[in-house]
């Protein structure tokens, strides 16, 4: 088997006195598409945002490629906290998608996808718009490129999000409930661009979802957590059809009800 | 005469009309004083809000301490301090300086809270992307935090010009011959205080309400998605 590209060894996350991740082991093999499912509180959100270093953790190591994200190594081999350049070193791997967009109001959808390779990768303007306008035509938005965001519809918003986060070539994109805030009939677009990322591409892609279907489609490997640490993952079809545990029967019995 | 200007108290019309121009002198006094002053405010409240912001309490407490002292106590007090106190250390100011400094150190622990609120009042969710997005802190702040907070700030600045204008008639007790100083000075000289008295009244309300106008025409043309940036 090849080296993990993530790998969370017994991650422990407090947010005060309250445990979220509970000595979390995880991981993520290169170029893998896996979905992360579970209850409402259960640390979904936690495990990404851990990756894209906005929360720290309380315990463990998280393992990125060979080198630790919340640590540096010492001369002497063992671990001490990372650095704000660590870190910003760390995050030129990973991009995030998040469930409200977030793209930046006040810039058009073409300066919201060339800023940061612009300003933090110091790539040409000409090439980084060369590049966004190729990340536009591959969500289906070019004609949208000198708009603002407010003129575009929330799944439009969400794809141009897609293409920003891409725009800085990350090796791992985490997509944390990508179409919960769009309403129904939005959903089906923003999908069908994460499905031809999936396909397309050997990007790595860890995805918080609520929705099933899309995850059984998408996914080689769906990881069911419950109270901060996964308590049962495998293929999609064996998961989904044939859950071992009591509590991942409980939760998709309730999900698959409710959809 | 005041300014190499006569004035003819023959009654209060011929009074009002030569003492005018007289006054127009102190208006302009005074509107170079509040644009001076709002202007040491804007810079230094930003530079304030930052500060109280800032990661390490070494900074941001003393910040936030500086600032409360400087709004807790009459302007007055900082003006004679500034104009007193300095000399003493060998700063000597001309005192139209020193009263326009005095208001735009109070004002500008003001202006530091409508920063502070407006920097706020921009959504988690654009700090965690620029971070996601490896984005400098400096760079975040500047490109992408402060043109979505200023816009949502413009009225509450626009209060705070047409507050200090109204403060700066304290100017006149270090000398400052801004508008109210001549007027009584006026009022003095030819016994007659109502009638330069309430042309000052009449000035300050022309002058607050043309601001009014203005900081509501700003606010209008401004985005409430933010400064855009093409
Ligand atoms: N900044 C925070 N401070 C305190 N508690 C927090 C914070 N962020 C998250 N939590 C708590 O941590 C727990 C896990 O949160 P997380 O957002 O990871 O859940 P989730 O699995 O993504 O849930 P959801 O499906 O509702 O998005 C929740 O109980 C939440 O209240
Ligand atoms: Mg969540």
């Amino acid at each position: 088997m090849t080296e993990p590209i993530i790998r969370f060894e017994k991650v422990v996350k407090r947010f005060g006195d309250v445990t979220v991740l509970d000595g979390l082991d995880f991981t993520v093999a290169p170029g893998e598409k896996v979905t992360i499912i579970g209850p409402s509180g259960s640390g979904k959100s936690t495990i990404l945002r851990i990756l894209m270093t906005l929360e720290d953790i309380s315990d463990g190591v998280v393992w990125v490629g060979d080198e630790p994200l919340w640590h540096e190594k010492a001369a002497d081999g063992t671990l001490k906290p990372a650095s704000e350049a660590h870190l910003h070193r760390m995050r030129t791997r990973l991009g995030m998608v998040f469930q409200s967009f977030n793209l930046f109001p006040h810039m058009t959808v073409l300066r919201n996808i060339t800023e940061a390779p612009v300003h933090v990768l110091k790539v040409g303007k000409a090439e980084a718009r060369e590049r966004a306008m190729g990340l536009l035509d591959m969500v289906g938005l070019t004609e949208h490129a000198d708009k603002f965001p407010y003129q575009l519809s929330g799944g439009q918003q969400q794809r141009v999000a897609i293409a920003r986060a891409l725009a800085m070539r990350p090796d791992i994109l985490l997509f944390d409930e990508p179409t919960s805030a769009l309403d129904p009939e939005l959903v089906g677009e923003v999908q069908e661009v994460i499905r031809k990322l999936a396909e397309e591409h050997d990007l790595t892609m860890l995805l918080v979802t609520h929705e099933m279907r899309f995850a059984r489609e998408i996914s080689d490997r769906v990881c069911f957590i419950d109270a901060g640490a996964i308590r049962e993952e495998g293929a999609p079809e064996e998961l989904f059809t044939a859950p071992t545990e009591e509590r991942t029967q409980d939760f998709l019995r309730a999900v698959l009800d409710d959809g | 005469m005041l300014f190499g200007i006569e004035w003819d108290a023959t009654n209060s019309w011929t009074l009002a009309v030569s003492i005018f121009p007289i006054l127009l002198h102190g208006l302009w006094v005074t509107l170079q004083a509040t644009v001076l002053g709002f202007f040491i405010a804007v810079v230094l409240g930003l530079v304030l809000a930052v500060l109280k912001a800032a990661p390490t309490r070494l900074v941001s407490w003393p910040t936030r301490l500086i600032s409360e002292f400087l709004r807790d106590t009459p302007l007055l007090i900082q003006l004679f301090f500034l104009y007193y106190v300095l000399p003493e250390f060998g700063i000597v100011l001309p005192a139209f300086l020193t009263g326009a400094i005095a208001l735009g150190v109070q004002y500008s622990a003001y202006l530091s809270e409508v920063y502070r609120a407006g920097i706020e009042a921009v959504p988690i969710g654009q700090h965690e992307a620029a971070r996601a997005l490896n984005f400098a802190p400096t760079r975040t702040f500047t490109h992408i935090i402060l043109p979505q907070a200023i816009p949502r700030i413009v009225p509450a600045m626009g209060n705070y010009l047409v507050s200090i204008s109204k403060d700066v008639p304290v100017l006149s007790v270090v000398t400052v011959l801004e508008l109210l100083n001549v007027a009584t000075i006026i009022g003095d000289r030819t016994f007659n205080y109502l009638v330069p008295l309430s042309m000052v009244g009449g000035l300050y309300l022309i002058m607050t309400l043309l601001a009014a106008q203005g900081v509501k025409r700003l606010d209008m043309a401004l985005p409430k998605t933010g400064i855009p940036l093409k």
